[in-house]
């Protein structure tokens, strides 16, 4: 990109010409990207009658809004779903942030004797794991975390990367400040809390995010230790849709739905609508600190 | 001020060199720990995590050498010895996992990551910033998208009765095209998700990459009068290949890691096309869900062997990187 500001005083013909190829082939290469959105939106508005005779299409023939008019009068498991997708992802969020932001902390303090032994403890999570059966007997046996919103939160919770990243991001903070605010009388905590937090915000929103995006995500956990439905998140919810026939138990259970008239094709995309639709949203106003966050992440922890 | 500062700093040298000097390692723990007790607090949070949620689990792989008993525990179980990865090894399945697991990894890996260099490349070489900015967000953004609504998209674009492509072959007057029962097309559907979800990823690393790269050496080729052909040829690409043969070694360190989000919701129990998109994640799910046919102990077995030869390679991997350029050696 920097030979460009300064080569643009004579640029021969084969570059601009290679200069337009690949505007060509990345605006192709954009819009690949964003054909499956764009498909599922589409898909979500047909009639069911179309998708039955022809199947789903980029641009349908005729417009409907009955898949949402379906699933917003049977709305009880939808929003059971998002009230549980979004309070593992604030508790989860806010905790991990908590935890992380304060061991990077610790981790950065240069006077802190056991850091480098800290850091393997966290570092070896990434190198060997128990593996998925011991795992589950622990949550299941052990721990009974069979069908409680925790199973959702607790895997989630910290990874060694994000604390690393928080670590990398506080090493470019002065310590001048940190031995400042000590002669000032401050405690290790207060210098945390007081002075550190408030000027690490981009980490805080890098990781803060990515903690927040996984929980979202979240359904693995959920199918392996949820069968509860009041405790379904969201995209677990969108995955039985999706591979189910009989979509009429997940809409309301006990409630007589005229089956012969479900728009069982439409709906299953009109929830993918659902449950993608708040990170479409929310991700032109964040891309920047997903960028910013790779970025630093790319450095070795 | 600063002369305080240096005081301060001083004493504490001072300090940590009298409570060294005592040679006890206890001592110094207990004295570490008076003088910086809120640190050991703050860290606290985050150590007993690990400690319950990773390395609990750990000793747990002592599963794969019992014959489990759901009554008597892991660790009353009649030992077996290495009973169950003789089974696995004898049944024939270990390797047909093993070898997708690998194969579809380091499709992953290579096609990849040349895909992402070739975009970034492009990307660092168009002269709109507005253009790049914009396509490098709409680029990234399936990355954030969760694998169960890839599942949905595979739904909308594969499904036999109204899948977008059936749409498409019906209207051209063919039969449409039974992709749910026919195992050879999934290994080209899960790379090219796969690569679709993670190009943004691989692209920013590698356009952090040429940002850091010298401008001179760019406006020294120009004033020899190098097309842009030459330059990424000859500058870009030499350049970003230390970045390339990192991340390439670091991918092989985790071949043995399948990806089960992208592998389940595409799949899901579809056993008519495991033969070519069973993994060992997926393998080992169906064994603890009771709809495979390995009981809890074999299936802890499958995953201690990923566990094990996982971390080897890693090991190794690492050791290769300190040896070729150690900046970059993880450890």
């Amino acid at each position: 990109m920097k030979s460009n500001q300064t080569g643009k005083r004579h640029q021969s013909g084969s570059d601009i010409a290679m200069e337009s190829s690949f505007y060509v082939v990345l605006t192709l290469l954009t819009l690949i990207c964003l054909f499956p959105f764009v498909l599922m939106i589409t898909s979500s508005f047909m009639n069911e009658n179309e998708i039955a005779r022809d199947g789903f299409k980029l641009i349908p023939q005729t417009w409907s809004t009955a898949a949402y008019q379906t699933l917003f009068a049977n709305p009880r498991k939808l929003i059971s779903s998002y009230r549980v997708t979004i309070l593992i992802t604030a508790i989860g969020t806010v905790l991990g942030l908590l935890i992380m932001s304060m061991a990077g902390y610790v981790l950065n303090r240069k006077d802190f004797k056991y850091r480098n032994g800290f850091s393997f403890f966290i570092y070896f999570t990434t190198l060997f794991s128990g593996g998925l059966v011991p795992t589950y007997i622990l949550y299941v046996r052990y721990l009974g975390l069979k069908d409680s919103l925790w199973a959702m939160i607790f895997p989630g919770l910290a990874s060694a990367w994000s604390i690393f990243l928080m670590r990398n991001f506080l090493k470019s903070i002065p310590d001048s400040l940190y031995e400042s605010a000590t002669i000032d009388g401050a405690g290790d905590f207060r210098i945390y809390w007081q002075i550190f937090m408030p000027l690490s915000v981009p980490a805080l929103a890098t990781v803060g995010l990515f903690t927040a995006i996984a929980f979202w995500n979240e359904w693995y956990n959920a199918m392996l230790y949820i069968s509860k439905d009041t405790l379904v998140p969201l995209q677990y919810y969108l995955q039985k849709m999706i591979n189910q026939t009989n979509i009429q138990q997940l809409l309301a259970q006990g409630v007589a739905i005229d089956t012969t008239k479900l728009p069982t094709q439409s709906i299953k995309m009109a929830v993918a609508v659902m449950a993608t639709g708040p990170v479409i949203l929310f991700y032109p106003f964040v891309q920047r600190y997903f960028v910013s966050g790779l970025t630093i992440g790319a450095v070795k922890g | 001020m600063k002369t305080q500062t240096a005081a301060a700093n001083d004493q504490g040298v001072y300090l940590n060199r009298q409570a060294g000097r005592s040679g006890n390692p206890f001592k110094n723990l207990a004295y570490e720990i008076r003088q910086h007790w809120i640190l050991f607090l703050m860290i606290l949070p985050a150590t007993i995590y690990l400690i319950i949620f990773m390395y609990l689990p750990m000793p747990g792989v002592y599963i794969a050498f019992v014959n489990y008993n759901v009554r008597k525990g892991i660790f009353a179980s009649p030992f077996v010895g290495l009973q169950n990865f003789a089974f696995l090894v004898k049944n024939g399945q270990l390797w047909m996992i093993t070898r997708n697991t690998i194969l579809y990894n380091l499709v992953f890996l290579l096609l990849g990551n040349v895909l992402q260099i070739i975009v970034a490349v492009m990307l660092a070489e168009i002269g709109s910033r507005f253009f790049r900015k914009l396509s490098q967000s709409l680029i990234l953004l399936p990355y954030f998208i969760s694998f169960v609504i890839v599942g949905a998209f595979a739904y909308n674009f594969f499904n036999y009765s109204s899948g977008f492509v059936n749409t498409i072959l019906k209207s051209l007057g063919q039969e449409p095209f039974s992709f749910y029962t026919s195992p050879g097309v999934w290994k080209y559907i899960i790379v090219a998700f796969n690569i679709w979800h993670g190009l943004g990823y691989g692209v920013i690393v590698y356009l952090a990459a040429i940002t850091g790269i010298d401008t001179q050496i760019y406006e020294a080729a120009m004033i020899d009068g190098a097309t842009r052909g030459q330059r990424i040829r000859l500058i870009t690409m030499p350049l970003l290949k230390p970045t390339f043969i990192l991340l390439i070694m670091f991918g092989l360190g985790g071949v043995l890691r399948g990806s089960f989000d992208l592998f389940y919701n595409l799949i899901g129990n579809n056993s008519v096309l495991y033969p070519q998109t069973d993994i060992i994640d997926t393998f080992v799910f169906r064994s603890l869900t009771g709809s495979g046919q390995f009981n809890f102990s074999q299936s802890a077995a499958v995953g201690l062997y990923q566990s094990v030869f996982g971390l080897i390679l890693v090991l190794t991997v690492n050791a290769i990187v300190r040896r070729l350029d150690p900046e970059n050696a993880l450890f």
